[in-house]
C-alpha cells in the first residue's frame, strides 16, 4: 500500500531549456584529479580561500536543507545536485528538459584571491563539468568558469574552451571586486565577443570584500535573498554607463537569478538622467534603455509573483517576450517548476519563446 | 464519496506518516500525536510532493524582539519554497483563501465496523479484531 517515492510522470509536453542548473561535488576532493600536481598539493595543504559557496556552510542560513530542495538529497549520500541520476529522475525527465545549462558555483575560480589557484580551479571546474556531467548526459551544457578578478587568466581560459560547443556561455559572479563595467574587465568581454559566447551573471558566494548591500550586511536571509536584485541592478547600470556595449556591440549578457521586475524602473530613471547629464558620458551614443533592451537577457527564476498576474505581463511586454529565459535553479530551495511557477496568462507563442526558443537562439543550442 | 482502508492503525503510530495511492491519487496520511490528517501529495503553490515536508508550528510575534512558537505540529512545510499549510484545513498560512492543499477526511475505524459496511473500496485485508485508517475521497 505504501507508494514508492514520488515519481512524477512526464506530463510536461512542451520541451524546455533550463538556463540554471547547479551541479555539486559528491566529495570535497572531487576536483583533485583535475588539478595539476602543484595546485593539488596547494589545495590539500592550504585549501581554497572561499569556504562559503554552495553547498558548504552558508553565511545566511536558509530555512531548510542548507538552501536546497528538501527532497533533493541523494539517498546514496552526498549533497543535493551531486547525483546525475537523481537530476534526471527529479528534473530533466519529468520537466522534459531538452537542454540544461550548468552553473557550477562551488570552488570555481571566480572568487579565489590567489591568482594561480584561481586559474587552476577554474580550469579544473570546467573539465569536471564536461567529464562528470556533459559527457554523461547529452542534454547538459557547461558554462565556462573563469578567474574573473584576473582578466588575463580569464581570457586564456575562455580561449582554451571556446572552440568546444559543449560550453555555451561564460559565467561571471555578480558579486565582483569592482563594478563589472570597469575597464579592467574589458578583456573578458572582448574574448566573449570574439568567441561568440554570452556572459551569464550569477550570484556566487560573498566575494569582492564588499557587503552585499551598499549600506552593509543585511540582518535576515529574506533581505540577503532580495539583494541579488540590487547587485544585478548595479552591474547592469555599470555595463551600460561605462560604455561596454558601445565598445563591444555584439556582447550579450544574461542576468541569472536577479529578477526582472525592476528593469523598466531602472531604464526610465537612467534615460531621464541621461537627458541632463549626457555631456558627462559622451561615449554613450544612445539612451541607456536601448543598450539594456538590446544586450540584456533575463532568466525567470525566482519568478516574480504579484497578487495581480497582469502586472507581470505588463513588465514582460516592456522587456520583450524574446528576452526571457526559463530557469529552474535545481536543486535550490526556490526551484521553479515550469508547470506551476508561471501564474500569468501567456499565448502559446509566448510560452514557447520563454520556455525554449529564446534560449535555443541565444545559446545556439543544437 | 468513497471510503478507502489505507493501512492498519499499527502501521501509522504517532509521529509517522505514509504516502499511499488511492484511486490513482497520491495522498499523505499523517499521525501527529494521535491526530490524523490526509492531504493530497501536491503543493498548490509550486507543485512539490508536499507530504515529504517537515511537520512544524508557527513562529509568531507581536512586534520586533518578541517571538513565540505556537500551534506546534499543526502545520506542514513544503520541501521546496517553504509554504506552510494548516494540516487540519489544508489552508496555507500566507494565502488561506486561495491557496489550499486538498485535504480529506480520515478516521480510525474498528475492523468490525468495516467488514459489515458496504463501503470498503480497497482490497486491504481487514479483520474484525484490527483497527484501520480510513480515508474518505
Amino acid at each position: 500500500m505504501n507508494a514508492p517515492f514520488m515519481e512524477q510522470k512526464a506530463r510536461q509536453t512542451l520541451a524546455v531549456v533550463d538556463c540554471d542548473i547547479h551541479p555539486a561535488h559528491r566529495t570535497p576532493g572531487e576536483l583533485l584529479p583535475y588539478l595539476e600536481p602543484r595546485w593539488r598539493e596547494h589545495y590539500q595543504t592550504y585549501g581554497v580561500h572561499v569556504r562559503q559557496a554552495l553547498p558548504s556552510a552558508l553565511m545566511y542560513p536558509r530555512m531548510m536543507a542548507g538552501g536546497m530542495r528538501a527532497d533533493s538529497l541523494p539517498q546514496g549520500g552526498g549533497p543535493a545536485g551531486s547525483d546525475l541520476d537523481l537530476l534526471r529522475k527529479q528534473h530533466l525527465d519529468p520537466v522534459n528538459v531538452e537542454f540544461g545549462l550548468l552553473m557550477a558555483l562551488s570552488k570555481g575560480g571566480m572568487e579565489e584571491r590567489n591568482p594561480g589557484l584561481a586559474a587552476a580551479l577554474s580550469r579544473a571546474t570546467n573539465e569536471w563539468q564536461i567529464d562528470r556531467w556533459v559527457r554523461e548526459e547529452p542534454r547538459l551544457r557547461a558554462g565556462i568558469v573563469v578567474p574573473q578578478e584576473f582578466p588575463e587568466a580569464a581570457v586564456a581560459e575562455i580561449e582554451r574552451c571556446a572552440g568546444d560547443r559543449r560550453y555555451v556561455q561564460i559565467m561571471l559572479s555578480s558579486r565582483p571586486s569592482d563594478p563589472l563595467g570597469h575597464r579592467r574587465y574589458w578583456p573578458i568581454y572582448e574574448a566573449a565577443e570574439r568567441a561568440g559566447l554570452p556572459i551569464g551573471l550569477h550570484p556566487v558566494g560573498y566575494n569582492g570584500g564588499h557587503p552585499s548591500t551598499g549600506s552593509g550586511w543585511p540582518t535576515f536571509y529574506l533581505q540577503e535573498h532580495y539583494v541579488f536584485v540590487a547587485c544585478m541592478e548595479a552591474l547592469a547600470a555599470s555595463l551600460i554607463v561605462e560604455g561596454v556595449f558601445e565598445r563591444f556591440p555584439k556582447l550579450k549578457v544574461v542576468l541569472v537569478e536577479g529578477g526582472f521586475g525592476w528593469a523598466p524602473a531602472l531604464a526610465w530613471r537612467m534615460d531621464r538622467h541621461f537627458e541632463k547629464f549626457r555631456k558627462e558620458v559622451p561615449h554613450l551614443k544612445r539612451r541607456p534603455s536601448e543598450y539594456l533592451r538590446e544586450h540584456v537577457w533575463w532568466t525567470t527564476q525566482p519568478i516574480e509573483e504579484p497578487a495581480q498576474s497582469r502586472h507581470i505581463v505588463e513588465i514582460i511586454d516592456w522587456i520583450g517576450w524574446d528576452r526571457l529565459l526559463y530557469s529552474s535553479d535545481y536543486p535550490h530551495w526556490d526551484y521553479d517548476n515550469p508547470s506551476f511557477a508561471f501564474k500569468f496568462p501567456m499565448t502559446e507563442q509566448q510560452r514557447r519563446k520563454i520556455f525554449r526558443d529564446n534560449a535555443m537562439a541565444l545559446y545556439r543550442l543544437a | 464519496m468513497s471510503r478507502h482502508v489505507v493501512c492498519s492503525a499499527d502501521e501509522l503510530p504517532p509521529g509517522s506518516r505514509k504516502v499511499v495511492v488511492v484511486d490513482g491519487r497520491e495522498i499523505g496520511v499523517f499521525n501527529v500525536e494521535g491526530r490524523l490528517h490526509a492531504l493530497l501529495n501536491r503543493c498548490p503553490h509550486g507543485g512539490a510532493a508536499i507530504c515529504s515536508g517537515v511537520v512544524t508550528g508557527l513562529s509568531q510575534s507581536s512586534g520586533p524582539g518578541d517571538y513565540r512558537l505556537e500551534r506546534r505540529g499543526e502545520f506542514l512545510r513544503c520541501p521546496w519554497h517553504g509554504w506552510e499549510f494548516d494540516m487540519a484545513t489544508g489552508q496555507s498560512w500566507c494565502d488561506p483563501r486561495r491557496t489550499k492543499v486538498r485535504s480529506f477526511e480520515v478516521k480510525l475505524e474498528a475492523g468490525s465496523e468495516l467488514v459489515m459496511g458496504p463501503y470498503v473500496a480497497e482490497r486491504y485485508p481487514v479483520t474484525v479484531e484490527g483497527a484501520y485508517i480510513v480515508v474518505d475521497l
